[in-house]
């Protein structure tokens, strides 16, 4: 949003209060502060209206790519750090197909896309595009290739190829899908603009040069386009690091319209493009397609972009309750943990490996770790006691045994007293339930 | 041509230079490494002008209780002498060894201040490269550990781990009594960071003889907190933050905790090539949030981060 003063510029000036403000000043103030909204003024004109439309919009544009259910969303970040507030949309991870692959490489890359997909700390992560290229040069070819692509998956799709008409061809195929384009550069601007206002698909923007990137969104709107994305071409991690930068920070503060959409970056299939990658994650990409993504590092860049886009308000948390592992009766044992996803699913994970049946108490810690919520007081004896009260466990089990973690071994008198179960200390570290529950066991 | 506004920062601070290790010239017997210095976010030319120096540290412990399987395969039979694995890390290029004394805790083996400092003296006799010392983590005998050490390594500047708030006194005064730099500990927190400084330097240590480790969490295990924990301190000193304009140490190493580092996952290749990323991952999150100094536990984790050092532009 403008300052109150910029929009006061734009206001009637009549002071006639109609608004619910004594005057358009305070008014304007209450704009500012998105407290009040533009069509609570009658005699706003058009010209201003667009205005102040178009200057309070988002500094970075949300750009929507595919359909229905599938869809990805990018842009609309509104911070430079994460600590600032948060990140909101996860940069997008695509893999490239192209046109001179046989049916059977095809489909075995398709494969290996889907493999990319795991469950952690309760969340999925997994790949988010495919993105399929045109190499061959010919319109037909590539069009055939791109239905067999949309026919195999459900994923949005990117369609690179730098030739209009070819581009064209292809779109016309998959356009309810609502596919990105990929791209546009000084060379072919306005017949890929066109193409993309005649299947509503959103652009991409191709330049080295960030002011010849900002002239290439000028044409593309002039064109009709609005939704649009910035491929400012890195060649090393350093200019992707820069640019990237660059980019957003005169988007969000220098509100500069210029270059306010989200970013796309072609990563080399070599360590250094898996660097390059890995930072744009942290700094700034949207959207990143890959040649290639090897298995043992597509986990730990998604666990990155994982860590890196949670709420730093909030710890991704579990619902603190009693659950039921290996199917308990009313001889097995109470173990108890935290209600913080890491720490619960870590453990969950060891005691399911144990086969050993048990009630597994999670205690709402705000979302923190074993060590860390017993250093800010938040789990006690009284707050264990609290949640077995809640949850009924002590009359679901008669075992009258609470196995606690081994690394808050010095709760366990104080846990005695309040419960008046007896205390077993566990190991310190996860992996040594398996062993210890069934040598308890016998 | 469209102008594209340059987003400049306008910092009024810079971290403080500084320089580990001492070179015979000036009394001692190995390389130096100078770290911090920097006016700006890291990596960005277009803040601060002279290129970025980082220094990369491999891990060396004289007892395996800690120690990683994968560590242990991939430095062979060099594990088993301090000495030898020291080496083993001056040959694949690591600008520092940092030598965890873990064998001295007296919950375990309980080696005498004595042997320890022995270790040191052998080690630095063996690879002329700084050193960072740590004890086994034990308060009390940390305490004479590291007077011990101190006395010993007089003259070469070692960066001495680790002053924590509660008891931050013994390894001041074995640093400051001797020469050497301290690292001051603090949990996942600015303003405990700030506190460290704050506590050394009143006790006498020169703001220049004081590296921060604001504890740094691995990949899937709390890294967003201390990415953003790091950015914090960077930014808060760089904006004129006194007590904060000291070189920032990340241990990487934690990374060999997390369960993706040694289990088979699923759809997740190799465990030793993801493994490595773990770590690499790690490292660059702490290069890009603004360490100064990395400690590395395998070599390919430390040749990741020398690429990423360079590829985006710091020296190398
Ligand atoms: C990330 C982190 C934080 C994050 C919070 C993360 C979170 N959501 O919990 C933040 C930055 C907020 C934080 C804050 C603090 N932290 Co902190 N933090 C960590 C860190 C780096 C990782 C914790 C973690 O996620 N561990 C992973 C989870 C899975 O571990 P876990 O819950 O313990 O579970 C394991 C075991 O306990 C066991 N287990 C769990 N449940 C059960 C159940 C049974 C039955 C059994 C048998 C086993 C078992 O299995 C799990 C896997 O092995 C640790 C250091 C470290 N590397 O461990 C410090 C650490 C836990 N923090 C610590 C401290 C002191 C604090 C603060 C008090 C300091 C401060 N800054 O004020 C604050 C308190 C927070 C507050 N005031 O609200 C200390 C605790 C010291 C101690 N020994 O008691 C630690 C150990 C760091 C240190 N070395 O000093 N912290
Ligand atoms: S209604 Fe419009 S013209 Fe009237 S006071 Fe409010 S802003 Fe001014």
């Amino acid at each position: 949003m403008p300052t109150a003063i910029e929009i006061f510029k734009h206001l009637p000036k009549k002071n006639c209060g109609e608004c619910k403000n004594p005057t358009c000043l305070a008014f304007a103030m209450q704009l500012a502060n998105n407290k009040a909204k533009l069509d609570d003024c009658p005699y706003l004109s058009d010209a201003g209206r667009n205005a102040l439309a178009s200057s309070s919009a988002p500094p970075i544009r949300l750009v929507r790519v595919g359909s229905g259910k599938n869809v990805v969303d990018m842009g609309d970040e509104t911070e430079l750090y994460r600590h600032d507030k948060r990140f909101f949309h996860p940069t997008a991870l695509a893999l490239r197909v192209n046109d001179m692959m046989s049916a059977d490489e095809l489909g075995k890359k398709l494969g290996h896309a889907r493999s990319l997909r795991f469950e952690r700390v309760g969340q999925v992560l997994k790949l988010d595009m495919i993105e399929a290229e045109c190499r061959s040069g010919d319109a037909t070819k590539f069009a055939s290739f791109v239905q067999s692509v949309a026919s195999m998956t459900d994923w949005p799709l990117v369609l690179r190829c730098k030739d209009a008409s070819i581009m064209n061809a292809a779109v016309a195929v998959v356009k309810d899908r609502r596919p990105l384009l990929h791209g546009a550069d000084e060379s072919n601007v306005k017949e890929m603009a066109a193409v993309a206002k005649g299947a509503s698909c959103p652009l991409v923007l191709c330049s080295a040069d960030l002011g010849r990137l900002a002239d290439l969104v000028e044409m593309a709107r002039k064109e009709g386009v609005e939704d649009l994305v910035l491929d400012p071409m890195p060649a090393t991690m350093k200019e992707s690091l820069e640019r990237c930068t660059v980019i957003r920070r005169s988007a969000i503060r220098k509100t500069f319209r210029g270059l306010g959409f989200p970013i796309y970056l072609s990563t080399p299939a070599t360590q250094e493009g898996t660097l390059m990658a890995l930072t744009a994650v942290m700094k700034y990409g949207s959207l990143l397609s890959f040649d290639e993504l090897p298995s043992a590092q597509a986990l730990p860049l998604m666990v990155l972009r994982q860590n890196i886009y949670t709420d730093p308000q909030v710890p991704i948390q579990v619902k603190a309750d009693l659950y039921p592992v290996n199917n308990p009766g009313p001889d097995a044992p109470i173990l108890f943990t935290t209600n913080f996803s890491l720490t619960y699913f870590t453990v969950l994970s060891d005691i399911e490996k144990s086969k050993v049946p048990v009630w597994l108490q999670v205690i709402d810690t705000e979302g923190l770790s074993v060590l860390t919520s017993y250093s800010a007081g938040k789990l006690t004896a009284e707050a264990v006691q609290k949640a077995l009260l809640a949850s009924n466990a002590k009359e679901r089990t008669t075992k009258g045994v609470l196995i606690i973690p081994g690394m808050v071994a010095r709760m366990s008198v104080k846990l005695n007293e309040a419960t008046g179960l007896k205390i077993v200390v566990g190991p310190k570290e996860s992996s040594g339930i398996p062993k210890f529950l069934r040598s308890m066991n016998g | 041509m469209a102008e594209v506004p340059v987003p400049k920062e306008k910092w009024t601070g810079s971290i403080g230079e500084m320089e580990l290790g001492c070179t015979e010239a000036g009394g001692g017997s190995r390389a130096t490494v100078t770290v911090g210095g920097n006016k700006g976010l890291p990596f960005l030319s277009f803040e601060d002008g002279p290129r970025r120096k980082i220094a990369l540290a491999g891990s060396v412990s004289d007892s395996l209780e800690d120690v990683p399987q994968a560590i242990r395969a991939v430095f062979g039979e060099d594990v088993n002498d301090a000495v030898s694995w020291a080496k083993a890390w001056k040959a694949k290029g690591a600008d520092m060894i940092c030598l965890h004394l873990t064998s001295t805790n007296p919950e375990e083996r309980n080696a005498s201040t004595e042997s320890a400092a022995d270790t040191v003296a052998a080690v630095m006799k063996a690879v002329d490269l700084p050193l960072i010392v740590y004890g086994s983590g034990h308060e009390e005998k940390d305490a004479k550990v590291m007077e011990k050490v101190g006395e010993r390594a007089k003259g070469e500047r070692l960066l001495l781990g680790k002053a924590e708030e509660g008891g931050y006194k013994s390894v001041a005064a074995a640093g400051m009594a001797n020469g050497h730099a301290v690292i001051g500990f603090s949990n996942l927190d600015i303003n405990l960071a700030k506190q460290i400084v704050i506590l050394l330097t009143d006790y006498g240590v020169g703001k220049k003889d004081v590296v921060i480790d604001p504890l740094m969490a691995a990949l899937g295990m709390g890294l967003e907190y201390s990415y953003s924990v790091n950015e914090r301190i960077r930014i808060a000193a760089l904006a004129g933050d006194a007590m904060l304009q000291v070189p920032m140490i990340c241990d990487c190493t934690p990374a060999w905790k997390a369960r993706e580092v040694t289990d088979e996952v699923p759809n997740a290749g190799e465990t030793a090539e993801r493994a490595i990323w773990w770590e690499g991952t790690t490292a660059l999150a702490a290069l890009l949030s603004g360490a100064d100094i990395l400690v590395l536990g395998h070599p390919d984790a430390m040749t990741l981060a020398r690429k990423a050092i360079s590829g985006l532009g710091g020296e190398d």
